[in-house]
């Protein structure tokens, strides 16, 4: 059979028949058959089961990173109150490469429940094949030959292999894509456990190697801007605070 | 009749005289894979796929007949449906 079709399915049958290869008896093929059926279940089980871990983390990390940015914005507020634009500067900054990390891992988060409902759904249907190979199995004992038999069990074990092997690709592609979030997880902790996110009271006065990151990243025009209306919101609405040396004109409308 | 599974989406019970416009999509995919073009792939792919779903009947998901030909999930890029010709090595055994 030529075709992307046919070089596929010569992929699959050659695996599936070197399965069936190693019992000789009918009984023995149909018992051994079934229990690497349940064995691949339960593979998929473990699968779905490590998508949900990494999702999980995933939302961890996300939850963390908003309540930094939440901070982040409190204090660039504070910093420029005190006439502190510089600070108030580097805390936007940190934001927005915040926010930034936040939709990322919204998104990431969004696929892997995606795979994860593909994977769910994998499951049943290889449970359905399962289970109807189980109840075959019974009829092919009780009621063939030994040679109608292992032409029986062929097609059937076949028809299960198959399944196997759609599941098998998705449960793949999952862990595929789970494997490379999971570094990007790594690389974010990294990032929090260097400060990039973090409280600028622990910033020493001179420029540190995140804040030349930072520089890099380009935001400064979302940051000019957060940075103006800051200003704006200080210049008309703080009557209470004081209004502090010149390195921060509040701006007037 | 012809049996053929969707990698990621089920079988499908396909008539006879559905399988001549079947063989000249999927050489237009293949063709498509052995150049690594995604553009042409999809092109071709896509109608092949929706073909086979139109044409076709669907199997139950506890029917144990074995499938004639496999096709890669909808969503596979060339190199996936490439790669994955070796990806179902993954098959126990």
């Amino acid at each position: 059979m030529p075709g992307l079709s046919g070089r596929m399915s010569t992929v699959v049958k050659a695996k599936i028949s070197h399965l069936l290869d190693r019992a000789e008896d009918p009984a023995e093929t149909l018992d051994y058959s079934y229990e690497k059926q349940l064995e691949q279940l339960q593979n998929v089980k473990r699968g779905i089961a490590d998508i949900v871990t990494a999702k999980k983390r995933l939302q961890l990390q996300e939850t963390s990173i908003k309540e930094q940015t939440a901070k982040l914005d409190e204090q660039a507020r504070q910093a420029m109150a005190a006439g502190r634009e510089d600070l108030a500067r580097a805390a936007l900054e940190r934001k927005h490469l915040a926010e930034g990390e936040v939709q990322s891992l919204d998104q990431q988060v969004a696929q892997l429940e995606d795979q994860q409902q593909k994977l769910i759904e994998s499951e049943q249907k290889l449970q359905a094949k399962v289970e109807a190979f189980r109840t075959k199995k019974e009829v092919i004992k009780a009621e063939y030959s030994a040679a109608e038999a292992q032409v029986q069990i062929s097609a059937a074990a076949t028809g299960v292999g198959e399944e196997m092997a759609d599941v098998g690709l998705a449960m793949q592609r999952a862990l595929d894509k789970t494997e490379s979030m999971k570094a990007r997880a790594d690389a974010v902790s990294e990032l929090e456990a260097a400060g990039t996110f973090e409280d600028l009271t622990q910033l020493g006065p001179a420029q540190d190697d995140m804040d030349r990151q930072l520089e890099q990243l380009g935001r400064s025009n979302a940051v000019d801007e957060d940075l103006a209306k800051l200003k704006a919101e200080l210049g008309q609405g703080t009557s209470d605070g004081p209004q502090l040396d010149s390195g921060a004109p509040a701006e007037e409308k | 009749m012809m049996i053929i599974r969707i990698f990621g989406e089920g079988q499908y019970e396909l008539p006879q005289p559905a399988l001549a416009r079947l063989h000249e999509l999927d050489e237009e995919t293949e063709n498509a894979v052995t150049i690594g073009d995604d553009d042409r792939f999809h092109h071709a792919y896509d109608r092949l796929l929706e073909h086979v779903r139109a044409a076709g009947k669907r199997l139950d998901t506890d029917d144990l007949r074995p499938s004639d030909l496999l096709l890669p999930p909808a969503d596979s890029s060339v190199t996936e449906a490439a790669r994955e010709l070796q990806a179902l090595e993954l098959i126990p055994g």
